[in-house]
């Protein structure tokens, strides 16, 4: 027993900051530190903030309202006699029937809670406004002993408090040390062998702060802060349900980089993300900008009702506005008032009325012609493709002035034609199937039906080439026909191709088809999307019980057939997405081409010219003039301009942006947050229990931003300097970074985060400031090395410099650092790194159309920000180290240490190819001795010298790995095929394989994976 | 370093190594230690101790896609009087569609093309298309009136998974493994294997989120197993280094780790040296796990042609087997193709011929080890189908919706009752008329029966305190022996 009290006391001391309080008895309990986390916990989940389940009328989050008798007549407190109030009696009941916090909460009160209950009602029971909606105000600097430590304002608290406990701060660490941790926090990125002998020889006193400087101006610190904002605003490159399709919002990722790197306030960062298309005159960059809120989840899957995706999606917006900038849990009143703290149902829907005005639908745009993305979207073509676009659209647009102008046929024309038309009758003949292919597609030739019977194993397109015969001498138009074998079949067509049989296809043989008027099966505009020879537009086929669907195409140049033999023609079919079997049919014609007309207009010219109604007449003479032979070239010409602009504008980059609609959406508080339970009518307002919105600021979006950044909120800056803090300590002094609510945990240094938050507002949201403030504090620079496991384990308090494992994309990004094969490219479209083979395979939809496939030469080497990011299956060594799915906001990572991150570093392809280019380094740079090139590969990876213990470790690795390589050979080369990057072949191999396990060993250290 | 600091600081890695590796023993440590605050107890993770659990583990049988009851479990004998009947109205009430049939003009009813048997003892009803498990109907508690409220297969698999239609909570798994840890140090508590169909039909996606850890720490999440050389992602050596080289390569890496422990003191560092050597253990594992050349011809035999097929479902049973004998405490199948819009008869056909066998092998294979009085078995989809044909019916063809009102789902072995069937649909298996069954309530009753109130398994995240079962859920008695 007698080892674990000693342990008990050991996690007391270091259990939590306000506990060393806790001694000193004569400083009064108060409420936010020491009282609301117990009432907020324990009580008021039936005695809060919702009235809708309100326990006993007794509310305990508002003093007036805990002081007031209960519907019992009891008062819960009464200030100064914890005897007479019922809330003591209540806790400290023996009866099960009337404790409280109830058994069946399955919550309990030590004894220390209740004993502060009941010291603070003899205390007067004194309530503070919840301190994260309190003001901020100007702060004073605390007095401290050890003044000489002291370097910036920041170490002036972080001392008091350290003080306050009786302990002394850690001495500053090493030179190398600090200048890793630097890099690694402003730029992601170890230091390279310059850096550190640059800083090494810089001799100033001002070094270390021209260090920082150096570190700041780099384009990669834009790069590491853009890391946590991406997960903040849950960007990814697919839009996460069901089949999870690509999205593309590349440009938005890179502004935020740009944003960063040209230290864009944070105001403005702010008022340009939400709102930026709606401020006057909108650059493309601020329109870019508002890609933050389009970045959540999309659905695309078939037969979803619209309304329910809208209501997710606007609710997204909202919680991740209130986690980002209010730091607030607003999820909880989504479908009722907030449990814990002060926010309504309707704060909730008075936040949605932002964000409800956009041009979007809840179902996404699957199977979208030319666009990946969904609606709102800008396009950014390239000079190149502007330039080309402008000269298509201008042909287009005179080829139609010419349509628009050209003459009407004159009446004689029209009745020679008439006369022709109902004089002969087209003919369609069906033609003889001779064989079919249609690849691993079951595919067979039906004489009793003449058509080829194809049925689809699964989604994949497939192409089916069709042989067949006719007797007839001339063939002008053709008829390929669908219908259904049996059982219900369906498929997408995409494409046909006509030519004479045997021929190879190219441009000559290939036979040009424009689409036909033959009656109404498939409307002409449908027809021509087979006609386009891509795969992206199609017509939908599902051709029911006795009644086939068809597709009517002309040829521009009628075939003729002057030989005996009957006339063989291939006609080729892509398809996709097939379900069941289908019967494909081909018929061919030799009419005249003017006469395939549609079952109506031949119905209009059958009746008697007198008789025609306006509406008829109208609809012929239409119909021949767009048939006559000037017309049908125009015609030809429109199609075809339309087809490369399209060609062109499918390459054109586009990203997600925010719109507003002109006239806006009603919003409804949703009963229990159903999208079919509208209730009351809200309108855009902020919650109730924050400043107001200031009456000169527009109630849309614009205005929304203005008022998150505006003097009076309390929340924004202080969230935000949490968060930057955290970024560089691992931990906020608001532990719970994405909670500043009754339940997240207090400030460990209320003071400071006060004081920060000000500065913070006052140097004009100057984030690289503030990042140079905290970097430049003797707190930052204390060493990271424990001196004692029992005070301060979790760091809280500072008394160590901060140490914890790197983030997942910058352990990847180090290694390809310091192997120096990292492509320092900034920005772009996501890459497609080293990726297990089989992953998608398993899980994603269809067959084949949806393998990863690895790109090539840089895009191997990228920085991990630019990892394609799919949400079904985000890449797996990213998730090993603790990133999120980016379905939702997220702004503080958990940090696991588990077996499969080891086998990660060990194995994972991408690490094997670094360590042999690590080992390549210190082969041919670290000098001609084992020692020399150990000391060499420990200067570029932990920028400092190794120890003796740790050289003597690796010297005897060297030996012992050389003489198995050296035993089997075979298995060196092996070692060093791994991975696309080349290494220098005039290296012995043998040498190389013993480097580049060293390499290994060296990238698996604990030391190299966590900022020391 | 005094003496209280030395016990401190190996208190820390024992906390760390317990953590990362064991179960029960070090999670009742750790609420020995810290009760007073359930936010630390939240924060640390793990404190669950169960109480008289009727099971060790369980076998998820996870049929994504959504089986249709009426083909299957839920025999609808006068249905066959309805053919091509619209269905009534009555029936139907105001439910909402999917996009995908809303428009249609008819709902005619579609009844089974399929015979249905009595089996057992007990004379449960069963498809002729499920041979093999219709063995084991004495086994077997098959409940006809489970409900869902999502209509979509993803939110619904999510809710299934999750307790939540929306991504972002932790899977069944993954709150299991954060609740009760592992029973064996060599192997993940949660394994995840995944087939195709080997027929032509809808595949439905997945989502890493289904099996995913949400806001738990990622070592909570499901660890999937791949047919092929590396079971484990990352599992295997590169070419050249062979298990000799890596182990001596990890004995300078401890020693390595070893000089940065001396000079930092962070536990981190000893968790990361336990970690690595964790992973070697794994290396040598996972492989032999896998590798099923060990197993009798027998065993093939038993779990039918597609067995010895690495990633078929049947391969993927033998392997569930294998796991549950060496401790795992939730091993998860997914078995994809069950969507049958359309050509319903074919396709299930299809579905069945890759999961009847091996279901029933796996059933059969449990019991001779005596493993299957303390694993629990689920059998199951995201939601039913409509009585309603999709598109064209025939007399031998039709297809069927999706259909969250009722569905069936079965369970076996550990704690419930055998040969029973809970709860009941209508004459057109369109609503419930008995006992119905929310997910929430299934996913209470198997924490149960793993001896887990579900009202305790809790995870305090954004300031609530979140549970897989969220405010709802309630222990389904009527399944339990």
């Amino acid at each position: 027993m007698k080892p674990l009290a000693l342990l008990v006391v050991v996690l007391t001391v270091g259990h939590t900051v306000a506990s060393a309080q806790e001694s000193s008895n004569s400083e009064p309990l108060r409420f936010n530190r020491d009282i609301r986390p117990i009432l907020s916990d324990n009580c008021f989940t039936c005695h809060g903030p919702d009235a809708s389940h309100r326990q006993a009328g007794l509310r305990l989050d508002v003093r007036e309202q805990a002081l007031k008798p209960a519907e019992s007549g009891d008062a819960a407190i009464v200030p100064g006699n914890p005897a007479a109030s019922s809330l003591i009696a209540r806790i400290e009941s023996k009866d099960e029937s009337t404790v409280m916090p109830p058994p069946k909460s399955h919550k309990r009160l030590s004894a220390l809670q209740k004993e502060r209950l009941k010291r603070w009602i003899a205390e007067g029971a004194k309530y503070e406004l919840h301190w994260a909606f309190a003001t901020v105000e100007p702060v004073a600097l605390p007095a401290v002993n050890l003044s000489d430590w002291v370097r910036t304002p920041i170490d002036r608290f972080i001392l008091a408090r350290l003080e306050q406990s009786q302990l002394t701060p850690s001495p500053e660490a090493d030179h190398a040390t600090l200048l890793r941790r630097l890099s690694l926090d402003l730029t992601g990125l170890p230091p390279t062998w310059q850096d550190i002998e640059q800083y090494m020889n810089d001799r100033s006193t001002d070094a270390y702060e021209r260090a920082v400087d150096r570190l700041l101006r780099s384009p990669h610190y834009g790069e590491r802060m853009a890391v946590d904002w991406l997960d903040a605003a849950r960007f990814a490159d697919t839009n996460g349900y069901q089949v999870d399709r690509d999205r593309e919002t590349s440009a938005w990722r890179d502004w935020v980089i740009r944003a960063f790197n040209d230290n864009m306030p944070f105001d403005q960062f702010t008022i340009e993300q939400l709102a930026g298309d709606l401020l006057p005159n909108a650059t493309l960059s601020q329109r870019i900008a508002t890609g933050f809120h389009r970045n959540h989840m999309m659905n695309e899957e078939g037969g979803i009702i619209p309304d329910e995706f809208l209501a997710e999606y606007t609710a997204d917006r909202v919680e991740t506005t209130a986690a980002v900038w209010l730091g607030q849990t607003f999820n909880c009143a989504r479908c009722h008032d907030h449990k814990f703290d002060p926010f309504t149902q309707r704060d909730f829907y008075g936040l949605k009325a932002f964000f409800h005005n956009v041009s979007e639908r809840g179902v996404g745009n699957y199977g979208a012609p030319i666009r990946i993305n969904n609606p709102p979207f800008i396009r950014l073509p390239t000079p190149e493709q502007e330039q080309k676009l402008a000269v298509l659209n201008q042909q287009l647009s005179g080829t139609k002035q010419q349509l628009a102008t050209s003459a009407v046929e004159p009446v004689e024309q029209l009745n020679e034609w008439s006369q022709r038309l109902l004089a002969t009758p087209v003919l369609w003949q069906t033609t003889t199937p001779l064989r079919v292919d249609a690849g691993k597609a079951k595919a067979s030739v039906e004489s009793e039906t003449s058509a080829a019977r194809v049925e689809f194993p699964d989604a994949a397109a497939y192409t089916i080439t069709l042989r067949v015969e006719t007797n007839l001498k001339r063939v002008s138009a053709l008829r390929i026909e669908c219908a259904e074998a049996g059982m219900s079949g369906s498929a997408r067509w995409q494409d046909v191709r006509l030519q004479l049989a045997g021929e190879k296809p190219s441009a000559k043989t290939v036979k040009k088809l424009r689409p036909a008027e033959s009656g109404e099966s498939i409307v002409m505009a449908e027809v021509a999307k087979t006609l386009d020879d891509n795969r992206v537009t199609f017509v939908n086929v599902s051709p029911k019980v006795d009644n086939p669907v068809w597709g009517a195409f002309e040829l521009i140049e009628p075939i003729a057939n002057d030989g005996d033999q009957p006339l063989q023609l291939e006609v080729v079919i892509s398809a996709a997405y097939g379900t069941g079997p289908l019967l494909w049919r081909v018929a061919v014609t030799d009419a005249a081409i003017d006469l395939l007309v549609p079952e109506a207009i031949r119905a209009i010219v059958q009746s008697e010219p007198e008789k025609r109604s306006a509406a008829d007449a109208k609809q012929l003479a239409e119909f021949r003039a767009n048939s006559n032979p000037l017309r049908r070239e125009l015609n030809d010409q429109i199609a075809d301009l339309t087809r490369q602009i399209e060609a062109i504008e499918r390459d054109v980059k586009t990203t997600l942006v925010m719109d507003e609609l002109p006239k806006q959406r009603d919003t409804f508080i949703l009963m229990r947050g159903a999208y079919d339970k509208p209730g009351e009518r809200v309108t855009a307002t902020t919650p109730a229990v924050l400043p107001a919105m200031s009456n000169d600021l527009p109630r849309n979006r614009l205005g929304l931003a203005r008022w998150l950044v505006g003097r009076e909120n309390p929340l924004t800056a202080r969230v935000t300097v949490n968060r930057l803090w955290q970024s560089v300590f691992g931990t906020g002094l608001v532990r719970t970074s994405e909670d500043f609510g009754s339940q997240g945990e207090t400030p460990s240094h209320p003071e400071l985060l006060d004081w920060l938050a000000h500065e913070f507002v006052q140097s004009g949201w100057n984030v690289k400031g503030m990042m140079k403030l905290i970097v430049l504090s003797a707190t930052y620079r204390q060493s990271s090395a424990r001196r004692s496991a029992a005070a301060d384990p979790e760091n809280r308090l500072l008394l160590h410099g901060p140490r914890f494992r790197l983030q997942a994309e910058f352990v990847r990004d180090q290694a390809l650092a310091v192997s120096g094969l990292l492509v320092p490219l900034i920005g772009g479209p996501s890459v497609r790194p080293y990726h297990p083979p089989g992953l998608y395979e398993q899980v994603v939809a269809g067959s084949g159309a949806n393998t990863y496939v690895p790109g090539k030469g840089d895009e191997l080497h990228r920085r991990s920000l630019y990892t394609y990011w799919k949400r079904s299956v985000p890449n797996p060594a990213m998730l090993a180290f603790d990133a999120p799915f980016r379905e939702t906001c997220t702004l503080r990572r958990p940090r696991t240490n588990t077996p499969l991150q080891a086998l990660n570093l060990m194995n994972d392809p991408t690490f094997v190819e670094a360590a042999r280019f690590l080992g390549q380094r210190m082969l041919r740079d670290g000098g001609d001795s084992t020692d020399t090139r150990i000391a060499h590969g420990f200067q570029i990876v932990l920028a400092r010298q190794p120890r003796p213990a740790e050289l003597a470790v690796l010297k005897r690795a060297v030996e012992r790995t050389r003489q198995e390589f050296a035993a089997d050979p075979n298995s060196a080369k092996q070692l060093l095929e791994v991975g696309e990057a080349r290494h220098d072949t005039k290296l012995d191999p043998i040498e190389l394989a013993t480097w580049a396990t060293i390499g290994s060993t060296m990238l698996c250290m604990d030391e190299l994976i966590t900022k020391n | 370093m005094n003496t209280l600091d030395q016990l401190a600081l190996q208190l820390t890695r024992r906390q760390y190594l317990g953590r990362a590796a064991t179960g029960i023993g070090t999670a009742a440590l750790a609420s020995l230690l810290a009760p007073a605050s359930s936010r630390s107890q939240a924060a640390d993770g793990g404190a669950i101790k169960p109480v008289a659990p009727k099971a060790k583990r369980v076998i998820w049988l996870t049929q994504a896609g959504a089986p249709s009851q009426l083909d299957l479990f839920d025999y609808k004998p006068e249905l066959k009087h309805q053919f091509d009947k619209d269905l009534p109205e009555s029936v139907r009430g105001m439910q909402r569609l999917t996009g995908m049939t809303a428009g249609q003009k008819r709902f005619p009813v579609a009844p089974s093309s399929f015979k249905f048997h009595q089996h057992g003892d007990c004379g449960m009803w069963l498809s002729e298309l499920l041979p093999h498990i219709a063995k084991h109907a004495d086994e077997i508690c098959m409940i006809r009136s489970l409900h869902t409220e999502a209509i979509n297969h993803d939110p619904a698999m999510t809710l299934l998974q999750t307790g939540h239609q929306i991504g972002g909570r932790p899977s069944l798994g993954a709150w299991l493994s954060y609740g009760l840890g592992s029973e064996n140090a060599e192997l993940p508590a949660f394994v995840v294997m995944i087939s195709r169909p080997t027929g032509p039909t809808n595949a439905q996606p997945l989502h890493e989120r289904m099996w995913g850890s949400g806001f738990l720490p990622a070592k909570y999440q499901g660890v999937r197993f791949s047919p092929g050389k590396d079971p484990v992602l990352f599992l295997s050596n590169p070419p050249g280094i062979t298990a000799d080289r890596r182990r001596a390569m990890l004995d300078d890496l401890n020693a390595l780790n070893r000089i940065t422990l001396e000079a930092f003191q962070d536990p981190e560092t000893q968790a990361r040296i336990d970690q690595f050597e964790m992973a070697f253990r794994l290396q040598t594992s996972v492989p032999e796990l896998a590798n099923q050349s060990d197993e009798p011809a027998l065993t093939f035999d038993r779990y039918g042609p597609e067995s010895r097929k690495p990633g078929s479902f049947a391969a993927n049973c033998i392997l569930a087997r294998r796991l549950a004998e060496r401790g795992v405490r939730f091993i998860q199948l997914y078995h994809r193709g069950w969507d049958q819009h359309n050509n319903l008869p074919s396709g299930i056909r299809s579905q069945c011929y890759d999961t009847d066998q091996p279901t029933g092998a796996l059933l059969t294979d449990l019991k001779e080890r005596g493993l299957l009085d303390d694993t629990l078995i689920v059998w199951g989809g995201e939601f039913g189908r409509t009585a309603y044909s999709q598109g064209t019916l025939t007399a031998t063809n039709y297809g069927r919706d999706h259909h969250p009102r009722c569905y069936s789902l079965w369970l076996a072995g550990a704690g419930v009752k055998p040969g029973h069937i809970h709860g009941e649909t209508d004459d057109y298996s369109y609503n419930i008329v008995r006992d119905p069954v929310h997910i929430h309530d299934l996913n209470a009753t198997i924490l149960h029966l793993l001896g887990i109130d579900h009202t305790q398994l809790t995870y305090r995240f954004q300031g609530r305190d979140y549970r897989l079962t969220d405010v709802h859920g309630e222990i389904v008695r009527g399944v339990l022996a």
